[in-house]
Formats: structure tokens, sequence, C-alpha cells
């Protein structure tokens, strides 16, 4: 009736046993991923991103550090695809597996880096019409309030909603203009396409220095990091 | 019958008379009185602008993007008009509710919503039912409660129904700020006037409501906001930033927006948010058909029989209550209405 001796029963479940370990053991490891890419091509990440994901104001680098994992791992998707037009990160995001792309993510979601300090102080007049555009928005052109998508203090929502909180100012401002150029277009129904094109330089400037202004993260967040 | 004879030449004067005056009727310019529906802006009298200097013309209220209402002639003052004295300090608490209702009228409320999802730019915005155009059109007779209904008693309506709350009493500081802050930007407005941009835009009427589809339009187009349930979604810290569209936490079978027709509207001049009047009439249609064909909270005029509430309070064709959908009496097994008790 059997079709395998007993021996052989526990050869093969000795070999599953064995390749479930090693497949444990190869799973892509965030942390050393960021820190020492993965040999195939993809830069660590804490190169530029900063060893806790505190990015690099001055190079408009963006922070990574509490952003969603999901969020991450679909920027990386749409590097490699394209959908996100980025030099730098094209070739690294395809040199990713889709899991190491996860691993990443998920490792960055959990980080509370301290903030990165910007080049430049920003002028207090910017950053309240930042505040003002990010809250209110401007309706006499149809401009929702950033912060009525990003959430309150543009804390950030789920996967698709990216936060926005204590992003430096350079990456704020160089995504808007990507989006209205049409270099970034992996906006889910164009929101985001939509939105900048009602926006002008100063505008841009404003809710970018106000964004960069704000502590990354509320307090209730604060050693949530696992 | 006992009715005196007429001569037939008064006969005649009478209708020659009644003739002429009916024409002279006919030709008169024809006015827009406050019984209107909200559905013919162009034809509104055009109010004088609020008290401003002219040369600040302000953006909110004026929304651009919204080209099936026409032109807007009413613009609210901006908020640093907002006067430095005891009234306007109300006014900011007022507004302060509008956006916040969440926290500033925690005790009157049922459900996840701020009074801002409907309203928006803190109800400034033409055809997202704006406050300065509804100020100005009470005390009015509604057939919803068969009397003349003050401003106060209409935002107890919007408590006990859209926030699934309970009504604040008369005079209570919600509803005295509440009305403050909606005096405040109608100032200028002419009373009992029929403002274009009143209430949400009335759609022309679909051949049919597609479920179906509007379920495929909701999964495009507002599911990556509301959720894949109508949920809504929240940040970490459970802030609510997309309103739940039904379920427990919406708002109940007694609100404005539990009919398709003011869902549709609704949606059509201001969804997805930013991209106002992209949709089609008919995914607006549909997509508001979908949405109130879930269950919600129940109606709270409810008198234990759904066949019973549905013909005293939901006799329309665009009013899903009571109707049977994917095998379900809507209403029959409707979470309770009002703030939960146990809280």
């Amino acid at each position: 009736m059997m079709p395998f001796t007993r021996s052989e029963v526990i050869a093969i479940a000795g070999a599953l046993w064995l390749t479930a370990m090693s497949s444990h053991s190869l799973a892509a490891d965030g942390r050393a991923l960021a820190t020492n890419g993965n040999g195939k091509g993809a830069l660590p990440c804490a190169a530029c991103h900063g060893a806790q994901g505190e990015g690099l104001p001055s190079a408009g680098f963006p922070r990574l550090d509490g952003l969603n994992g999901i969020y991450i791992r679909q920027q990386l998707d749409d590097f490699a695809d394209g959908k996100r037009a980025n030099d730098i990160m094209r070739p690294i995001a395809s040199a990713l597996s889709p899991d190491e792309r996860q691993a990443v993510g998920t490792f960055y979601s959990r980080q509370t880096a301290a903030k990165a300090a910007e080049p430049t102080k920003a002028d207090a007049a910017a950053i309240s019409r930042g505040a003002t555009l990010a809250t209110h928005g401007d309706w006499s052109k149809g401009l929702p309030g950033c912060n009525q998508c990003h959430g309150p203090d543009g804390q950030g929502v789920a996967g698709t909603f990216p936060k926005l909180a204590g992003q430096n100012a350079k990456y704020i401002a160089e995504q808007l203009k990507d989006w209205q150029l049409g270099k970034r277009a992996n906006d889910p129904l164009h929101l985001m396409t939509t939105v900048s094109a009602k926006l002008d330089d100063d505008a841009i400037a404003a809710v970018a220095a106000y964004y960069a202004s704000l502590p990354t993260a509320p307090a209730s967040q604060q050693g949530s990091a696992q | 019958m006992n009715d005196p004879q007429y001569d037939p030449k008064t006969w005649a004067i009478g209708v020659i008379f009644l003739g002429l005056a009916g024409m002279i009727g006919y030709m008169l310019p024809r006015q827009v009185t406050s019984t209107n529906p909200p559905q013919s802006p162009s034809q509104g009298a055009t109010p004088a602008r609020a008290n401003q200097q002219p040369a600040s013309p302000q953006p909110s209220g004026a929304a651009a993007g919204t080209n099936a209402a026409a032109k807007l002639t009413f613009t609210p003052p901006p908020d640093d008009k907002i006067p430095d004295n005891e009234f306007g300090k109300m006014v900011r608490f007022g507004r302060a509710v509008f956006e916040d209702t969440q926290h500033n009228a925690k005790e009157f409320i049922g459900n996840a919503l701020q009074c801002s999802n409907c309203h928006i730019d803190g109800g400034r915005l033409a055809n997202a039912a704006p406050l300065w155009a509804a100020f100005i059109a009470f005390p009015t007779y509604r057939s919803k409660n068969g009397h003349v209904n003050t401003f106060q008693e209409r935002m107890q309506g919007c408590f006990i129904y859209s926030m699934n709350g309970k009504e604040p009493p008369l005079n209570d500081k919600v509803l005295v700020a509440l009305e403050s802050y909606s005096y405040f930007l109608a100032t200028g407005a002419p009373t009992g006037a029929n403002l274009p941009g009143r209430g949400y835009p009335r759609l022309p009427k679909p051949a049919k409501l597609d479920y179906a589809h509007g379920q495929q339009v909701y999964a495009q187009k507002c599911a990556l906001c509301h959720g894949p349930n109508g949920q809504g979604q929240s940040t970490a810290d459970g802030a609510v930033v997309f309103p739940p569209l039904w379920g427990p936490r919406s708002y109940n079978w007694g609100a404005g927006m539990s009919s398709i027709d003011a869902a549709a509207g609704f949606a059509k001049a201001n969804m997805p948010l930013s991209e106002g009047n992209t949709l089609t009439d008919e995914e607006a249609w549909d997509a508001a058909t979908y949405i109130d064909s879930q269950e919600r909270p129940q109606d709270p005029r409810f008198n234990g029989s759904v066949a019973e509430t549905r013909k005293a309070d939901h006799d329309s064709p665009f009013d899903m209550y009571g109707q049977t959908v994917n095998g379900v009496v809507l209403g029959q097994k409707s979470p309770p209405s009002g703030p939960p008790r146990s809280q």
C-alpha cells in the first residue's frame, strides 16, 4: 500500500526540513541589506539614506524611517519598472528581489531616527503659508489641503499616502516638480499629478518648508520601533 | 347650489381681466424663490458681495472645477475677517466644531464623521452644501418633520442623522457656535435667496441605477481612500482621515446622504477629492447606488417595522432602505442608531 518505505519517508522528511531551514536562513534580512547591500548590484541604502534612514536633506535624499513598509516596497517596484523615473534608484531597485524590497521596506518602517538638520533655515512666512496650504488647501483652485489625504500633520495613511512630517524640503519640492513634469507618474488616480499642477513654485517651497519643519513622529509613535 | 346668478357682461369683463393679468404675469421676469429646489444656479439673484474691500477677491468658495453648476455669484468672507471680539470667538469655535467635530462636539456624535467631510472647505465650497447658502434659507417649512424649522433645529437634524448622534439642546454652545460661524460665512448674502451652489447639484435622472457597475466604479475610484469595505481609513494614531461611507461608523439611514440622488450629486461635484466633475453622471449615480445599498446605522425614526418606516420616511426610488439587496432587506439588520451606549 505505502508507496515509500519507512526509511524513505524519513529521508524525504529530513530533506524537506533542511530545505525549510535553509530557505529560512536565506530570507531577506532588511537590516543587512540596508547596511551592506545585496552584493548583486544593490548598494547599501544607508549610504545615502542614513544608517537609521534619516536621509540627507542637503542632497534631497529622503528620510525613510517610519515610512509605511508597503509604500517603500511599492516605490522600489515602481523605480524598477520606470513608473518613477530616477537614474540612481532604478538600477538599485532592479537589483533587489521582491523579497528584498519588502524586507528593506519593513526594516525602515520600524526605524525611528533623529531628525537630520535642514541645510538652510526656512523662512517663517513660508512655513506659515505652507501650513495653511497643508491644512486647508486653496479651494479657489480646487486644491484640497495635503493633510486631507496625508493625515493630520502629514503623518501618512496606510501604504498609499506617505508620511510627510519631517521629510526634508528639497525632496518634497523635487517630487512635486517631478509630478508636474510627469517624471513621477506612479500616483493612484493621478491624484498628485492633479494637485501638483495647481501649485506654483512659491507654494511648493512653502509646503516643503512646512513639512520639513515638523517633528518626524507624534509622541504616541515614539518608541514603537521594533 | 345656491350661487347667485351673474349676467354675461360681468362674466366677459372678468374673463378678459383675468386673461390680461395672466399674460402680464407670464411676461414678467421670473423671480427665484426660496422654495425652489437648488437646481437652477443660473437663475439665482446676484447677491451683493460681502462687505469687503473690493481689492480682495477671496478664493474660498469660488470653486474651480465645478463647471457642471455654472458660475458662482457669492463668495463668503475670508477667515481673517472674523472680528476680534466675543462674537468672533464664537465664530472661531464654530469653525473648530465644524472642522474637528470628533473632538469639539464629541458628546453629540455617534460615528466617525466630521461636518467638513460633506461640507467641503469648512462649509465654504459651492456645490458641497455650503453654510452660507443654507443659513439664509431658514426658517423654512420642512416636509421631513412637517413644521417650520429654525436653522438651529436644522442643525440638530445633522447631529441626529448625518452624525448618527443626538441633538445638542437649542442654544447649546455647539449650536450657537455653528450658527455664528454660518452667519459669518453668509455675510452679505441676501436672506431667502436660493443661491447658486446651495446643497449638492441635481444630476439628470438616470435611465437606471446599476449596482454592479457602481461596485466597479467604487473599486476603481473610491476604495483607494474609503477602503474596500467602505470603512474609511485612519492614521496609525487612529485619527480618521477618510470617512466611512457605510457600516456602523457612518451616517445613518435618516441622513440626507443615504438618498442616492444626494450622494450622486455630491460625488459628481466633489469626488475623488481634488478631481471633482471627472466622474460621468452614470458613474456618480451608480457609485452612489452601490454605497447607499449597504447597511448603516438604523433610522432614528424606526418604529420597529422596516416596511412601515420605509413607507413613512423612505418612499423614493432613490432610497434603498427597506429594499432587498443581495438577499438582505436593508434596515432589517442595521446597527442601532445613536452614540454607543457602552461608552
